[in-house]
């Protein structure tokens, strides 16, 4: 195929039939333990998709690795699965190639916060525009059963039969402090709160992370479905103000008694990545664009060899 | 180069900070404006200010493909420069320094020295860059070159700082020109005009043009000495060609968005040197498995671990090879200079569109640190672009919406798509047509687990051996023939009968193996040249019938195993006679393969090392 089919040509507009949740179902029905909390993600992501109009093929959903991880096989968007801990730096390079796109990334605390940390951080401050969806079981379940970043102290696993002696990271403050802009928790069980969170994230512009509570009922016994019924409170029922940053890392250091879940933090209007970014300011996707030089910009340069 | 061509090699030595780039830099513009040839090799350290660098620069009237055996005019900019090379310095060569601060040694008779009194020439002694300007005039006189040329250079090298500044520079220029004229005997050989003007790059800079030129439109690196070049052209020009360039936090997130961004569409690339390409690894493959074409490039230097990070080296031959674990399809390429480089670009971009597999380019400190005399002719910066098989329209009536067909896996779950789109496609020749997201009706995954046509990862099904059998041999099958596409490679010099000996060498030692050849030819030694670009695929039936036909084979390499040898071995099971290789960090010069050879066919040795005579 030459060069000059590429852009993309206008399609006639189509009437397009109101989606139901059944039609973002991927090709395979998950292969998670019964009970896992990531069902609940998916269900969420899926009605969450229907309620924001969006299209399977205008989103791009890519993940690392880990059983949460094997989300976009489930789900009917284009989609990645890619290496352990790398999903966030694909995406900045998918969603900057292409920025039409809406981008999803799904995956676990020990591939986002563990192996893919150095990348959280990073997409973080960069506020490239995508939701940025964990599955926080704080164990690793595929591994069959070992701490993860956000495990809690004194949690017994299969690496730590005597306790771990490590504090966990808190990724509602990390993300925060990392500049990101839209910092949200939830819990997997109650899919609506999640939902609204998700259309929520996807409308705000720029790095969006939620950090669901997506129990392992088979590897964690001390993080399970009851721990997190007794505990979550939800912030928008305290009247929590997300424009306050102070207020926000004080409510997510709160680990007890009481959780809270919601929308912790909320910088609106932060430019992204892409909005700074000046090659993109026209042309459209770069993804989408004519290659090569023109006679023109190739004399510049060669006269500036010269 | 025969010995009544202009041949003529300039050397500017002083510690970093001493400002030795900028004399150069105006000194290769007026080479090449007339349309002289040029090849330099700086030689230096990885140190902020201090330290000693060494810059040569070689110019002909003839085309030069390395720095050369000889120096002409050495420039000494401080006082260890004086001490460690003035013994290089024959009959007949300048040596220039300032004599307020440097204390000559004793030369070589029929060397002149020239001091140069720059406190007295100068008036302003605040700036010490000053000495660096007198002694361009002083050379521009030694060759019997007018000073308005200098002018004109001065004047567009410091038009930005000002008028006052271009005139003071002029002015001390002048000084050092005029001082010369009334003391010091210029060369017997004035510098001649090599007709039209050529233009100047680097290595690193003909890797981002190639890559320019290609249509990349996606460019993202961590900085690594000595690659960092490539990331600095693009970034000065993405504006322009309108290239996103991005600084990434590590080299594992650089491959891996060269690879996002690869997947939806962009032509997409990065570079580094050995030490990030270890980082890289992984990614790698992962760009095989999902079969996204992307293009990596290696700029090597002198390892292992952060080795010398600012010295030349052929050592990541095996690293490339075993970069990512499990077998994969990718070719590997090893440009022999700049303008190879540039062209190879292109080529292998369309290759990787064409196979849907990641490419790597090695490339080293020599090619991509080197400054070079190019024709502006041979820079085609408009080469053909074939992306290959990819989907970028919805076919009519494409839907997105699985419509409960029966599936491919037999299991009776939902989900097979309306259209039937397999992004794995088990065709015939392994390559299957690749859609771009956000093309309606084709909605699929790519994954880094081993899939089956449809993208369904293997796993999720259960481990069904035929299936992964099959996806193993639909991606080699894009490999069979594919050397077909590539040009073998040729011998030069002697021909097969004649040569006593046939030297092969790899990447970035063409140029002065070429020279090296010319010399021993010249000198009644019958030698050849079988210079190997592409290391995969490797012609390996070309490289067997100039084996099968030489009298004796001799491996050069800029590194201690023998990384090309064994690899060659392990392919083709063919082994060579002797060795001639260097691994002090320094480049070969063509004497060090003269020399080689002498020794090879003398029989003293079946592995010559060369002694690196200039210390830096």
């Amino acid at each position: 195929m030459s060069v000059e089919t590429l852009p993309r040509e206008e399609v006639e507009a189509k009437p397009v039939a109101p989606l139901k949740a059944k039609d973002f179902k991927g090709k395979v029905d998950p292969d998670w333990c019964p009970g896992c909390g990531d069902f609940g993600v998916l269900s969420s992501l899926q009605r969450a998709c229907v309620n924001l109009g969006l299209r399977p093929h205008e989103i791009l959903t890519i993940s690392g690795i880990g059983c949460s991880s094997n989300f976009p096989g489930f789900f009917n968007s284009y989609g990645m699965h890619t290496l352990h801990g790398r999903a966030l730096a694909v995406a900045t390079g998918a969603q900057m190639a292409n920025h039409e796109l809406t981008v999803f990334v799904t995956g676990g605390d020990g591939d986002g916060y563990g192996i893919g940390g150095n990348h959280f951080t990073h997409t973080a401050r960069r506020n490239v525009d995508l939701t940025y969806i964990v599955m926080d079981n704080q164990i690793y379940g595929l591994t069959t059963g070992q701490i993860s970043p956000t495990s809690s102290i004194d949690m017994k696993t299969k690496s730590t039969p005597f306790g771990s002696v490590e504090m966990p990271i808190n990724p509602i403050t990390a993300a925060i402090m990392n500049g990101a802009s839209f910092v949200a928790r939830a819990f997997s069980g109650d899919a609506r709160h999640l939902t609204g969170l998700i259309e929520q994230a996807v409308r705000h512009r720029g790095f969006s992370l939620i950090d669901v509570f997506s129990p392992c009922v088979t590897f964690n016994k001390d993080n399970d479905y009851p721990f997190f019924k007794q505990r979550v409170k939800k912030l928008e029922d305290e009247g929590h103000d997300a424009s306050d940053w102070k207020a926000a890392c004080e409510k997510a250091m709160i680990w007890g008694d009481e959780i809270y879940t919601g929308l912790f933090f909320q910088k609106k209007g932060a430019p992204t990545l892409g909005d700074r970014e000046p090659v993109l300011d026209e042309g459209g996707a770069m993804a989408w664009r004519e290659l090569g030089i023109t006679g023109e910009q190739s004399d510049r340069i060669i006269k500036r060899m010269m | 180069m025969s010995s009544d061509q202009f041949d003529f090699a300039i050397a500017i030595g002083g510690a970093a900070g001493q400002g030795i780039a900028t004399p150069g830099n105006v000194l290769a513009r007026i080479f090449i404006r007339r349309g002289l040839h040029l090849n330099a090799y700086n030689a230096y350290q990885s140190i902020i200010r201090g330290g000693h660098i060494f810059l040569t620069m070689r110019i002909s009237d003839q085309p030069v493909h390395n720095h050369g055996d000889k120096l002409d005019l050495l420039v000494c900019l401080n006082q260890d420069t004086m001490d460690r090379h003035l013994g290089l310095m024959g009959p007949g060569t300048r040596v220039l320094y300032n004599s307020d601060t440097i204390t000559p040694g004793t030369p070589e008779d029929g060397v002149h020295l020239c001091p140069l009194p720059i406190n007295e020439l100068t008036d302003n002694n605040r700036n010490k860059l000053v000495q660096n300007t007198v002694a361009l005039g002083t050379i521009l006189y030694l060759l019997d070159v007018d000073f308005q040329i200098l002018e004109d250079i001065i004047t567009m090298q410091f038009q930005r700082k000002g008028q006052e500044v271009v005139d003071e520079n002029v002015g001390v220029a002048r000084a050092g020109y005029d001082y010369a004229a009334a003391n010091f005997e210029p060369f017997t050989q004035s510098l001649p005009s090599g007709g039209r003007p050529l233009a100047v790059w680097t290595g690193n800079d003909a890797l981002a043009m190639g890559g320019a030129s290609a249509g990349v439109k996606f460019y993202c690196a961590y900085p690594m000495s000595p690659s960092t070049g490539v990331l600095h052209w693009m970034a000065q020009n993405a504006r322009e060609l309108g290239i996103m360039v991005r600084q990434v936090e590590d080299e594992i997130g650089v491959a891996n968005m060269a690879i996002g961004a690869a997947h939806v569409g962009c032509r997409s690339m990065c570079a580094t040197s050995g030490g990030g390409f270890a980082l890289m690894t992984e990614a790698v493959g992962s760009a095989a498995m999902m079969e996204i074409p992307v293009v990596f490039i290696d700029v090597q230097r002198a390892g292992p671990s952060t080795g010398v990070p600012t010295k030349t080296e052929q050592g990541d031959l095996w690293q490339i090879l075993g970069a990512s674990q499990g077998d994969f399809e990718r070719f590997i390429v090893a440009p022999t200079d700049a303008l190879d480089a540039f062209k190879t670009m292109p080529e292998l971009f369309n290759l990787v569109d064409h196979c849907q597999c990641p490419g790597i380019v090695i490339s080293d400190l020599l090619i991509s640190e080197g400054t070079f005399s190019v024709d502006p002719d041979a820079i085609d910066m408009q080469p053909e672009i074939d992306r290959g098989e990819l989907i970028t329209e919805s076919s009519n009536g494409a839907s997105d919406i699985p419509t409960g067909s029966q599936l491919s896996n037999g299991h009776g779950l939902i989900g097979a798509p309306s259209n039937g789109y397999l992004r794995y496609e088990n065709t015939e020749s392994g390559i299957s047509p690749r859609a771009l997201p956000g093309v309606e009706g084709y909605a699929h995954v790519v994954a880094t687990d081993e899939h089956d046509e449809d993208g369904v990862l293997v796993s999720d099904e259960f481990t069904n051996p035929h299936k992964r059998r099959k996806m193993v041999e639909k991606r080699a099958r894009k490999f069979k023939n594919i050397a077909q596409r590539i040009e073998p490679p040729a011998l030069s010099g002697a021909s097969a009968e004649d040569a006593e000996i046939t030297l092969i060498g790899w990447g970035s030692t063409r140029g002065v193996i070429r020279e090296a050849v010319e010399i021993l030819n010249r000198d009644g030694v019958a030698v050849n040249h079988l210079p190997i670009k592409w290391i995969v695929p490797l012609h390996a039936d070309a490289i067997r019938e100039v084996f099968d036909n030489a009298k004796k084979t001799v491996i050069v390499e800029n590194n201690h195993s023998g990384q090309f040898h064994r690899y060659l071995r392990s392919e083709t099971g063919l082994s060579a006679d002797g060795h001639i290789r260097k691994y002090d960090g320094e480049p070969f010069m063509p004497h060090h393969i003269v020399d080689g050879v002498r020794e090879l066919l003398a029989g003293t040795t079946d592995i010559y090392v060369p002694y690196q005579e200039v210390i830096v």
